[in-house]
């Protein structure tokens, strides 16, 4: 089976290449059938590889093709070399898994666009490149997988590019990333330049060797790829881009800015976890990101009014918790969460387009309602995410996984009580915002009404979604309730194991804290918009309480900060010198040529006797110079 | 054979061709100014000639030959042109011929 | 011989002047004519025979001809002269003048710098030119050929009268 690992990242490109190039003379049904069919095979291949390794795990616990090298020099010798283990296998399976359930979605969703076939040619590049990316044997394999899916990103957000706001959007999401991007490269030339490989194997071998714990250049180093990961993940400060990113077609919302790329920050950081391990500082740091990106996200999405941006916002706050799992040290409660998150957060994704598709278009959530009985599916189904989201307890795949973060982040050798109270506070305001979603889009009356039901198409990979969020946690229970952890025994073939701080008890007693607040928080938001709504118009009289609503509902003025203290600048220098100095030098030689020609032209007046004068007057010049010297 | 000072014979030449010269530099009628050109080539032809004669070689000769075919040709070309002119323009004046004017 | 150097040296120097003082174009060519033929003294009297016939029938015959054909063919009369005589005013004249006479008093000292010697006057025969015209400068010949041939088809592509070719546009605005 190894040897047909080649076909993972194939099919999609081929897909890509079919429908670029021919794109434009095939019909809408062909350029479903080998838009979405090159994903679902993939994801058919991917499932048998996925069994074939699960039974018979190779012994080394890594599965690797080298197709061919890619380039050679000096010492740097780069290949096209994919690898499989039990991390990758996580990301693979995801991709294609729900990469394919999005993209049947996608066949009825974007069936009218006049760019069919560019749809699903960039969604199949995208596919491809983030395939590449968790496969990649080496960094810059990595990293041409890491730029591949930020320009799909960038295409797909940009896909309605006649509207000027989506191509600003793209535009912003693009340049943002590009910050992480650039700290990123930096970060493996140092890698290169310290340890001469980029190699990953070779990189997790070598790296302990050949630095002290803690020394300034792995922290240096760690502290980079950091900051590639921040840009990719949406952390803040480089969190803008994604609240904007929501003007592509939710499919894509769902696949690229939900479930997959955003994700590739915390597949980079757990893949080079020595790295991490190596340096407590940017451990620390990543933890702290982490938490304060999940309760700055987590608080402006709350007070979101459009429906797409809530998920967004509730997107960062989630990867937010991943990367405080991460820097806290439990790998496989970041990856855990990964896995949890991109099924229930796809379902709320394609759900939410379903409704708006329904709406007319309509993204603000007071301007619908009503809508449970009429679409009880669509209903049904984003209960179902809105509660794995909310961590329901037991019921819901989200309470196992955020569950977990919730404890390593109290009981892990580098948690915190500070941390734990963040990621506490966290889980309130996810239950809250949840219901208000559920309250607000699906009960009380009908705002705008309904022009057309979801077609099957679009329903059946909601339903499989949904019943991945409710079941897909009960792989992985936590031991004082029972002893079933396949995913963490699977994925700690890679990863280390979490260490625990020691004498620690009640671990029932902080579960039990985590389903109070989760409960409590579902209760306020029923309370606040379905039992009392004058409360919140009560609030609404209130100037401090508008004040503060609108500082979160502008994502924490981030956006305005950055105008202020980046654009604005630049702004003003381009402005002052916009008559550019050095230009001056140049247009002053111009003219002064022009001038000259002015000059000599006035002796090119067309009289042949002054013409011979002249030629007299040098003949004259010669020969006085003859006689004088 | 009676000798004669070299000098004599390019000064007479040079003289010759500085008449020429002002021949060209006051005269507007282009036929006259053609004719002024001649000069200037004879006095031309007049130095190499005393050039040959003082070294007593065919040289000299040959060049003014070069010099005579060459004057023919441009005096058939410029009579042509002067024909042209006075056709196109109705007059003779060089100072109202200035289409070469930049 | 030195004599008839010195005569025809002075009447062909004035006969210069005169060339190029003249009103009426025929007179100017008269003149130009007895310039020529002073000439063809000096070249006899330095030792040039041949090129003293050349200059004879090619100038003063052949070039002096063409002039007079053009002359009547414009028919430039005494309406010419008088036209001549307008443009002919100090003011116009003295400037050049005095320009090249600073040229000629240059090109006298630099001619008077080396000593000066006399030269002995030998007769370079026909014979002599024509065998260096036709040995060592054949191809220059061959150039001047060439040269001639295209003196004449271009004298006659230019002296040509053609009709104007207007576009049919413009032969309507006419």
């Amino acid at each position: 089976m190894q040897q047909y690992l080649y076909l993972i990242p194939a099919l999609p490109l081929a897909g890509f290449l079919a429908l670029s190039l021919a794109g434009r003379r095939l019909s809408a049904n062909l350029i479903a059938g080998i838009g979405a069919g090159s994903i679902c095979i993939t994801a058919v291949i991917t499932i048998l590889l996925g069994i074939q390794f699960l039974q018979s795990p190779p012994e080394t616990g890594v599965w690797q093709q080298t197709l061919w090298q890619w380039f050679h020099i000096s010492n740097l010798s780069v290949d096209i070399s994919l690898r499989v283990d039990a991390l990758s296998l996580a990301f693979i399976f995801i991709i294609t898994f729900i990469g394919a359930l999005i993209h049947i979605y996608s066949i009825a969703f974007m069936r009218h666009d006049r760019d069919y076939a560019r749809f699903f040619a960039s969604m199949n590049l995208f596919v491809c490149a983030m395939l590449i990316l968790v496969m990649a044997n080496n960094l810059v394999l990595l990293y041409l997988g890491w730029e591949g899916v930020g320009l799909c990103s960038y295409l797909l957000i940009g896909f309605w590019y006649e509207t000027p706001a989506n191509y600003k959007a793209a535009n912003k999401a693009f340049v943002i990333t590009r910050i992480g991007d650039t700290a990123m490269i930096i970060g493996l030339f140092l890698l290169f330049k310290e340890l001469g490989t980029l190699n990953i194997a070779d990189i997790l071998h070598l790296a302990p060797e050949h630095f002290a714990t803690s020394a300034t250049g792995i922290s240096l180093i760690a502290l980079l790829l950091l900051a590639g990961g921040m840009g990719k993940s949406a952390q803040v400060p480089l969190h803008t881009w994604l609240p904007d990113a929501m003007a592509g077609p939710s499919p894509v919302s769902a696949l690229i800015h939900a479930a997959t790329m955003v994700t590739a920050g915390v597949y980079l950081i757990a893949r080079m976890h020595t790295i991490f391990e190596l340096s407590p500082l940017a451990m620390q740091v990543t933890a702290i990101i982490g938490a304060i990106t999940l309760f700055t996200a987590g608080c402006s999405a709350m007070v979101q009014t459009d429906i797409k941006r809530i998920l967004a916002y509730s997107t960062i706050s989630q990867i937010g918790y991943m990367f405080l799992a991460l820097g806290i040290g439990a790998w496989s409660a970041a990856i855990f969460h990964f896995f949890i998150h991109a099924f229930f957060k796809a379902l709320l994704f394609l759900a939410a387009g379903a409704v708006i598709e329904s709406l007319h278009h309509e993204h603000n959530i007071f301007k619908m309602g009503g809508l449970k009985n009429k679409m009880p599916v669509i209903y049904w189904t984003f209960v179902a995410g809105a509660a794995a989201l909310a961590a329901l307890p037991l019921v819901t795949a989200g309470f196992f996984s955020k569950d977990q973060i919730l404890w390593y982040a109290w009981s892990a050798g580098n948690g915190h009580p500070v941390l734990w109270a963040v990621a506490l506070c966290g889980a309130f305001i996810t239950a809250f915002y949840s219901t208000r979603l559920i309250v607000v889009v699906f009960w009380g009356e009908m705002k705008t009404s309904i022009s057309h039901l979801p077609p099957k198409t679009m329903t059946i990979p909601l339903i499989i979604l949904a019943f991945f969020s409710i079941t897909a946690g009960w792989i992985e229970w936590p031991h004082n309730l029972l002893h079933l952890s396949l995913f963490s025994e699977h994925i700690q073939h890679v990863l280390p194991a979490t260490i625990l701080q020691t004498h620690l008890h009640g671990e029932i007693f902080f579960q039990l804290i985590a389903a109070i607040i989760t409960l409590t928080g579902i209760y306020t938001g029923y309370l606040l918009y379905h039992l009392q709504p004058e409360v919140i118009l009560q609030w609404k009289q209130r100037s401090a309480l508008v004040e503060i609503r609108e500082f979160f509902f502008s994502g924490w003025k981030f956006d305005q900060l950055y105008n202020n203290i980046i654009v604005k600048p630049f702004q003003f220098i381009t402005s002052t010198n916009k008559s550019d100095a050095f230009d001056k030098i140049y247009n002053g030689i111009a003219s002064a040529n022009l001038h000259l020609n002015q000059l000599f032209s006035i002796s090119q007046n067309g009289s042949l006797r002054w013409y011979v004068v002249g030629v007299l007057i040098g003949i004259l010049f010669i020969i006085t110079l003859q006689l004088l010297l | 054979m009676s000798s004669i000072h070299a000098h004599t014979v390019l000064i007479v030449a040079s003289i010759l061709f500085v008449l020429g010269l002002v021949g060209v530099l006051t005269r507007k009628n282009v036929i006259f100014i053609l004719l002024s050109i001649e000069i200037m080539l004879n006095a031309a032809g007049l130095a190499f000639i005393a050039a040959g004669a003082k070294w007593q070689q065919p040289d000299g000769q040959v060049m003014f030959l070069f010099i005579l075919s060459m004057a023919a040709a441009e005096v058939s070309v410029g009579l042509a042109l002067v024909l042209q002119i006075h056709h196109q323009h109705k007059t003779l004046d060089v100072e109202q011929l200035k289409e070469l004017k930049d | 011989m030195s004599l008839l150097f010195y005569i025809s040296s002075i009447v062909a120097i004035l006969a210069t002047i005169m060339v190029i003082t003249r009103h009426q174009p025929i007179h100017a060519l008269l003149y130009l004519v007895v310039s020529f033929m002073a000439i063809s003294m000096i070249f006899l009297s330095l030792g040039a025979p041949f090129s003293a016939v050349l200059e004879v029938i090619v100038y003063a015959g052949a070039i002096i001809v063409l002039f007079i054909f053009v002359v009547m063919m414009l028919n430039l009369d005494k309406e010419t002269a008088l036209q001549e005589k307008k443009w002919l005013q100090p003011k116009v004249w003295i400037g050049p003048s005095i320009l090249a006479l600073v040229l000629l008093i240059e090109m006298i000292l630099l001619l008077l710098e080396p000593p000066s010697e006399k030269m002995l006057v030998t007769v370079v025969t026909p014979r002599q030119v024509a065998l260096s015209l036709y040995g060592e400068y054949i191809i220059a010949v061959e150039l001047g050929g060439f040269l001639l041939m295209t003196g004449i088809v271009g004298a006659a592509h230019i002296g040509k009268h053609t009709k104007r070719n207007l576009h049919r546009f413009l032969q309507n605005n006419h």
